[in-house]
């Protein structure tokens, strides 16, 4: 085993290039930047391709044409970068079409637009929230994976700690199991001969008159709800006999952890919940922890969005307390004062309490 | 610049291959024949042309195109060529990422004046800039014709639109903007041309046209450009037979059609 000291950027840009991306676009924008910069440098050792794109918004089309034609490709931003997105996102997600994208979001606050989306149209999209470089490493290989499988886009879901954090990580390819042929991808072969394609958000088909909108819709649905029921994923930590099951996703679960596992060794019974797929959300496995809980504690950083989620899995079993919110830097990257275990700890002893901010 | 070419009728020699009629003759590269646009619509035509010189270029298994979003979509069903549809305006960042994966294809945009010079303009000046090994194809008939008749980026002064009902004023809608005397002054743009599909041998022109432009992206030169004048009686509120003098009187008054730029001293 070969570990090596990696910032998150570096190695993510590794796993993506070892799991065969071969195009990325993008623009520059703290904190994704580094990635840019990694693609830049990696991509044209194995004769892939990396475009400094002149806005998000051609970043996201270079990557749909470069995807169209059965490579594997990428994009990423922040979420103000995603934003910008948005339209295509939603849009080559009706082209079915496996774009894997970065969020190296300044904190939290992208939560409800990874997991809502503010593009058009009903569409969903597997968001992975790894919570090391490690982990990231494994989930960008698995995003690739998720992507082809399901022709849908996938987003990782990272921030400033993870892109900028080194940590002794090896970047080793996982196997997955054998995907389909892209028999949906155009390679420019198959003019004047009736079977020629179109890769189209709408449904239709060469030499067929009228499109069935609602069929079409109808069918992805479908396709989302499959995704929904075989995709959540999460881990979890003492929640068998908790009196208080603390959620958090990403970094913040990182520290939430900690300090759970903490307050455990002092025999407070306290669990951990973590979603590493943030949609599908695994709602099931977290109202299953939270069976015996006497209150469920959110860890977010932002004004709270996660906690949404975390009401509509556990759907009244127990009362439901915010123990995160809003906290930046003065830069407002998202590395604010509640990245800190004493803070946490608090916060945590405080949601044991009676206190707090009941649902 | 050159100036607009005119139309010479040589009457001294016998033409060295026999007349067929254009309605006898079916692309190759059209699964129908049948299409929905309006009569007297410019777009069939120049699709014709784009195809007829794809397939004369023996290029029909080694062509992707990216549509944009206007009347002209309606036509994808029917094109037998490989094609991705764009977003509205976003055509030429995905025949980017597709030539960059697939250099040795044809990779072509076809757009509309609201999808390539409102909407997505500065998708295609970066394009041309980078000097990005595609050719993007302009239908342009000054107005959104699909949405029944708007004011476009390429709408002149004092054409009348539904929302420019006493005519495009300078002062009040701004000016036109002449696309492909922009691209021209770009690097990377190599071959920009703008013609008109208003009378047959503007209609046989255009075909030439875009089978230089094609030619350019194979051999390599770099980006390449042809706008085409299209007809849209419709959109323009006149008569359908109007459809050609306005084209040419109007609209060709002010984007002039001719060769503006080509990789070598032969122009057309």
């Amino acid at each position: 085993m070969t570990r090596k000291l990696m910032e998150g950027s570096e190695a993510m840009a590794e796993a993506a290039v070892m799991a065969g991306c071969r195009f990325f676009a993008g623009y520059p924008m703290t904190p994704f930047t580094e990635l840019l910069e990694n693609f830049a440098k990696q991509l044209p050792a194995v004769d892939g391709v990396s475009i400094n794109a002149e806005s998000e918004i051609e970043a996201i089309g270079m990557a749909w044409g470069a995807l169209a034609t059965g490579a594997r490709a990428a994009t990423g931003s922040t979420g103000q970068g995603l934003a910008l997105m948005q339209e295509s996102l939603s849009e080559l997600t009706r082209s079915e079409l496996p774009l894997v994208y970065f969020n190296m979001a300044r904190g939290q606050y992208d939560y409800y637009q990874a997991t809502r989306g503010g593009g058009h149209g009903d569409y969903r999209h597997i968001v992975l929230a790894p919570i090391d470089v490690h982990e990231a490493v494994e989930l960008t290989q698995l995003a690739f994976d998720l992507a082809d499988r399901w022709r849908n886009p996938v987003q990782i879901y990272g921030d400033y700690l993870l892109a900028h954090t080194c940590e002794a990580v090896e970047v080793k390819r996982i196997e997955f199991p054998p995907l389909p042929e892209k028999s949906w991808a155009v390679d420019g072969s198959l003019g004047g001969t009736g079977k020629s394609r179109n890769i189209n958000p709408i449904g239709m088909t060469k030499g067929t008159k009228g499109i069935d909108p609602e069929g079409f819709w109808l069918r992805l649905q479908a396709k989302h709800d499959a995704m929904q029921e075989s995709e959540a994923r999460f881990e979890s930590e003492h929640c068998e006999d908790a009196e208080l099951v603390v959620v958090a996703f990403g970094t913040m679960a990182r520290f939430a952890r900690y300090v759970v596992r903490e307050l455990r060794n002092e025999g407070v019974r306290v669990g951990y919940f973590r979603p590493i797929t943030l949609w599908p959300y695994p709602s099931a496995a977290l109202k299953n922890a939270a069976r015996g809980a006497r209150r469920v504690a959110v860890l977010e950083q932002n004004a709270g969005q996660m906690i949404d989620d975390v009401r509509l899995s556990i759907l009244g079993d127990a009362p439901v307390v915010s123990i995160g919110g809003i906290s930046s830097d003065e830069a407002g990257f998202g590395i604010g004062p509640i990245f800190d275990t004493s803070v946490i700890r608090e916060r945590i002893e405080r949601g044991l309490g009676a206190e707090g901010n009941h649902s | 610049m050159s100036e607009r070419s005119e139309l010479v009728l040589d009457t001294e020699n016998p033409p060295s291959v026999p007349a067929e009629r254009i309605g006898d003759i079916k692309p190759a590269l059209l699964l129908s024949e049948d299409h929905d646009l309006c009569p007297g619509c410019g777009e069939p035509l120049a699709l014709r042309m784009m195809l007829e010189a794809i397939e004369e270029l023996a290029m029909a298994q080694r062509t992707i195109g990216v549509v944009g979003i206007g009347c002209y979509t309606a036509l994808t069903s029917i094109m037998d060529v490989d094609l991705v549809q764009a977003l509205h305006g976003r055509a030429p960042s995905l025949a980017t990422g597709a030539k960059r994966m697939r250099p040795d294809e044809l990779i072509f945009t076809l757009q509309g004046d609201g999808d390539m010079v409102n909407e997505g303009l500065q998708e295609v000046i970066h394009a041309a800039a980078r000097g990005e090994s595609i050719t993007c194809v302009l239908l342009n008939n000054g107005v959104f014709g699909e949405t029944g008749g708007h004011m476009t980026a390429t709408t002149v002064i004092g054409q009348r639109t539904k929302n420019t009902i006493e005519g495009r004023n300078a002062e009040y809608h701004g000016h036109p903007i002449l696309i492909a005397e922009m691209l021209a002054q770009l690097g990377g743009a190599a071959y920009v041309a703008r013609c008109g599909v208003y009378n047959a041998g503007e209609i046989a022109r255009t075909k030439r046209v875009l089978k230089k432009a094609f030619q350019t992206q194979i051999d390599g030169k770099g980006f390449s450009f042809v706008e085409i004048l299209t007809m849209c009686p419709t959109g323009w509120f006149i008569p359908t037979q109007e459809g050609p003098d306005y084209l040419d009187n109007v609209l060709g008054a002010v984007h002039k059609l001719g060769e503006l730029k080509a990789p070598s001293e032969e122009t057309d």
